[in-house]
């Protein structure tokens, strides 16, 4: 019998969950990223071509996630450091609070562009 | 009368939940709700226990889906409207019902050399070593020490389900209380027991094991300890 999953209903497992999937999907984001960096090469009209359509709002909204989930997955790597390199003893879930919490202010500043 | 609806897992590793009425009485625990249903409704069930009082560990079971001692656990802590679900603990083979083979889980302590193997040959004739009570290595080996084996951490660890050979919180958190015990002897070969595939490196950080033990050990910090000596070992070359 495998673990249930009810038995993952707990912070540190969705923490866990966050960075495998913000992982995931900036891995996805890199090829097209390159692609876009890559037009560059095809001259300046061309790249700005593309750095006008991104101006779309729909697009804007999935810069913003990109960003967020960027910081999701950079604080969730730092608590994971600090977990595996400094001796520690109860505080992980006050860790867990401060990664969410840093990546969600990390976003939102972008978002507002302060 | 208030019952509750307890479904309790039947037969080994295929088999069913079959649903059984269970009166439900003040300060409850789960073990209560099991012995009710094996004394008074079907004597052919079948589920371990011993002290009742949380010291054995033996009445581990998988409560709602989480892992938990049933002597612990009180009815009304876990209860949904008025209906429990009662299953074998996770990652080990079932034997039957409510029963798990628990080799494989002490088999793996004895693989992750959890044995104290005297490192200055002296024996119970001499006199006690002197260990100071605040030094770094006594403190980290009494974070651990208190484990009592029920197999709670190994039931709820996903790598466990993951990979069945990897040695698990309890076996690795044992060979962390050894690693700093500083009359141990068995050092090299007990970091190189627990390094590897199987060991402390496919530990994913969850914290399953530290969520769920019952005598709040975090075997977690075990683990990323037992990393950082086996780094350390690897850099010196002593493995």
């Amino acid at each position: 019998m495998n673990n249930d999953y009810r038995a993952r209903n707990h912070p540190a497992w969705w923490a866990f969950l966050m960075h495998r999937l913000s992982g995931l999907a900036l891995s996805l984001f890199l090829p097209f990223h390159f692609w876009a960096l890559g037009n560059a090469l095809q001259g300046e009209a061309r790249m700005d071509a593309l750095l006008k359509w991104t101006e779309q709002p729909l697009l804007k909204f999935a810069e913003i996630m990109l960003v967020l989930l960027l910081a999701a997955h950079l604080t969730g790597g730092l608590r994971l450091l600090a977990l595996e390199f400094l001796p520690w003893r109860g505080w992980q879930k006050s860790l867990l609070a401060w990664a969410a919490g840093a990546a969600f202010a990390v976003g939102l500043a972008f978002a507002l562009a302060l | 009368m208030n019952m509750l609806q307890v479904s309790v897992w039947r037969g080994g590793a295929s088999g069913g939940y079959r649903i059984y009425e269970v009166p439900r009485q003040e300060s409850q625990s789960v073990l209560d709700v099991v012995t009710y249903i094996q004394r008074h409704i079907d004597p052919t069930l079948s589920y371990r226990f011993a002290c009742r009082v949380g010291m054995c560990g033996a009445c581990a079971m998988t409560v709602n889906g989480v892992a938990r001692w049933t002597c612990r656990t009180h009815v009304s802590k876990v209860v949904k409207g008025n209906a429990i679900q009662i299953a074998p603990l996770a990652n080990l083979p079932v034997i039957k019902d409510l029963v798990t083979d628990m080799r494989g889980f002490f088999d793996k302590w004895a693989r992750a050399r959890g044995q104290f193997v005297s490192g200055s040959g002296t024996t119970r004739k001499d006199d006690f070593a002197r260990v100071a009570s605040d030094s770094p290595e006594r403190v980290a080996a009494n974070a651990g020490i208190e484990c009592i084996g029920c197999g709670v951490c190994y039931a709820s660890c996903d790598v466990v389900s993951w990979n069945p050979d990897y040695l698990g919180p309890a076996a690795l958190n044992r060979a962390w209380t050894l690693v700093n015990d500083v009359r141990d002897g068995a050092r090299r070969e007990r970091l190189a027991a627990v390094a590897g595939d199987a060991g402390c490196h496919a530990c994913h950080t969850h914290l399953a094991c530290s969520e769920r033990c019952p005598k709040d050990i975090e075997p977690t910090a075990s683990i990323a300890g037992l990393k950082r000596a086996v780094a350390r070992a690897a850099l010196k070359g002593e493995l």
